[in-house]
């Protein structure tokens, strides 16, 4: 595969820009040095406490993002399909709303990831439930709008009665995702979670190759569709279940990283899954690293920066795609 | 040998009943031709003998695990969706899907079989473009091609020559009993009735909610049936040059 060595690299070259970016001034060598040195060294707590998480969450993250884009898009078979689609990463905000504005959020470090993750698994059986055993990828994609609306719905009711401006505010800023001063224990929590979803969704590769031609072609050649759809949807879930939990919601991640190797797969969807899985690494890597940079004083969130990053890159991915149709 | 064989098989779409009890068998090295109005049922019966949808009664097919089934039968539907723009070789390829395991990559037998199947509808030229780009007719072609590749003994096809150019439409269903003589068989819907007439070997009637008439197409096409069935009339006539079958008029 000619492409995934690159991809490779440039995951593991962000890899190491990002332990070295941070407000601590410490050199390239130190900081790695420090970074396998045992002891109670500042330098190696700042590394292995605070840099090091980060830089693993951004990975795992990314790589959740870009593959479960790359399979919702293969499965529904449509370019502007994202992982948020079947409700998972409203779901799970709802979860940690409700974690910040009850307070359990204070009380124990987990209790928002946990929450979280309660409220993922909910938006999941309710996805499910709606879609029923035999349904389509119609069926899934109304599922998941109801899901996703009535938990925007209910996040925004939390918002509304919240009789703390504090609470609010936390909310609102959590909700923009971001990998700041997340510990160890994070990675050890979604890490779990994440390596049962990638084994899932990594398995879908040619259920999803062949239904390029479509659900029935695909069921006639040996493909169990409705094995493949519980694959995605609980590959989805732990994936996106967990990074939310952790991260909050980071968007245009999952949309736009499949659409840019796209290309450079020959559109195979089941190529495309691995790539995809690479390249959104890689693009969480980079946006963590330039929130860090572009405004170390003011605590630019991620989400926000994906966003305004992935709006236009997706506009300019559109407009080309008109001109290739006309 | 009958490579599938259906009996008392109806469906149902809510209410209404769209057959009942058809019933028939396909042997080895026949093109069977499934001929019928619009709404008669053709797709839908295709779909069930194939396991796609609930149904009554009983398919051979359709009663073998997905795996297998897929290893003695292709199936064509008549969307011609293609939905990435992936060359057409790879389109080709995933008919290899059905023989390949979990982790298997292709291998020389699997090219050589999409090979030949790209070389017997004429594609061999296009073969790197994305299949995306091509026109409806050649789309067409790749899914045919697409389905010769799975190699199976049994090919079922819901109306695969519909919008090809003259020559291909008859060059497939020449490529169909070219399949028939190496004693495979396909079962073909169609609306050319003419066609029909010269390159299958069996026609099957679909209409009134059951099986009408399954037999030679000289049988099968009494003015009688046309008449009641499609509402036309047609000139029959076995020449020099093979049988010719002209429709004439609208009857109603």
């Amino acid at each position: 595969m000619r492409l995934a060595l690159p991809l490779l690299v440039v995951v593991a070259g962000l890899f190491m820009v990002s332990l070295l970016t941070g407000p601590a001034e410490i050199g390239v060598g130190r900081s790695l040095a420090a970074l396998f040195a045992g002891g109670e060294d500042p330098v190696a707590l700042v590394m292995r406490e605070i840099r090091l998480p980060r830089a693993l969450l951004a990975v795992m993250i990314g790589a959740s993002l870009g593959l479960s884009g790359a399979a919702m898009q293969g499965y529904l078979r449509n370019p502007l399909a994202e992982p948020g689609l079947i409700g998972v990463s409203g779901s799970a905000a709802l979860g940690a709303v409700l974690a910040i504005q009850t307070g359990l959020a204070a009380t124990f470090a987990l209790g928002l990831p946990l929450a979280a993750l309660a409220g993922a698994l909910g938006g999941v059986l309710l996805v499910m439930a709606l879609a029923g055993p035999r349904g389509t990828s119609l069926t899934l994609i109304l599922g998941g709008i109801a899901v996703s609306s009535l938990a925007g719905a209910l996040t925004a009711l939390v918002l509304n009665l919240s009789p703390n401006p504090f609470a609010a505010s936390e909310i609102v800023f959590w909700m923009m995702g971001s990998l700041a001063d997340r510990s160890m224990t994070h990675v050890w929590l979604a890490l779990p979670l994440m390596v049962v979803g990638f084994g899932l969704l990594a398995g879908l590769g040619r259920g999803l190759d062949a239904l390029t031609l479509g659900e029935d072609a695909a069921q006639a050649m040996g493909i169990d569709m409705g094995r493949l759809r519980l694959m995605l949807v609980i590959g989805t879930a732990c994936v996106v279940g967990a990074g939310t939990a952790v991260a909050g919601a980071i968007g245009f991640v999952g949309l736009v990283v499949p659409h840019l190797l796209r290309p450079l797969v020959g559109a195979h969807p089941g190529r495309l899954l691995w790539a995809s899985a690479l390249g959104g690494a890689a693009m969480v890597l980079l946006a963590d690293i330039a929130v860090r940079v572009i405004l170390p004083e003011r605590d630019l969130k991620l989400g926000v920066l994906t966003a305004l990053v992935g709006a236009p890159l997706f506009l300019h991915l559109i407009l080309r795609l008109r001109r290739e149709r006309i | 040998m009958s490579l599938v064989s259906v009996s008392d098989l109806g469906v149902r779409l809510g209410a209404r009943a769209v057959f009942s009890d058809v019933t028939f068998e396909i042997g080895a090295g026949e093109v069977v031709g499934l001929i019928g109005p619009n709404g008669a049922g053709k797709t839908t019966l295709m779909r069930a003998v194939l396991g796609l949808l609930p149904f009554e009664g009983s398919s051979s097919l359709a009663a073998m695990p997905a795996a297998e089934r897929a290893r003695l039968a292709a199936w064509m539907p008549q969307a011609r969706e293609i939905a990435w723009p992936v060359s057409v070789e790879t389109v080709v390829m995933l008919g290899r899907v059905p023989h390949l395991g979990t982790l298997q990559r292709p291998g020389g037998e699997d090219r050589a079989r999409v090979a030949a199947a790209l070389e017997r509808m004429e594609l061999s030229e296009m073969r790197a473009r994305p299949a995306t780009q091509l026109s409806g007719g050649e789309q067409a072609r790749v899914l045919i091609a697409r389905a010769l590749a799975q190699d199976t003994p049994l090919l079922i096809a819901d109306e695969p020559i519909a919008g090809l150019d003259p020559a291909h439409q008859i060059s497939t269903m020449q490529s169909f009993a070219a399949l028939a003589e190496a004693g495979k068989s396909v079962l073909v819907s169609m609306h050319d009735l003419g066609l029909a007439v010269r390159h299958c070997t069996r026609l099957v009637l679909l209409g009134e909610g059951r099986l009408i008439a399954d037999g030679p197409p000289g049988e099968v096409l009494t003015p009688a049936r046309l008449a009641r069935v499609f509402g036309i009339s047609a000139w029959y006539q076995v020449t020099e040059e093979g049988p010719v079958y002209q429709p004439l008029d609208v009857l109603r």
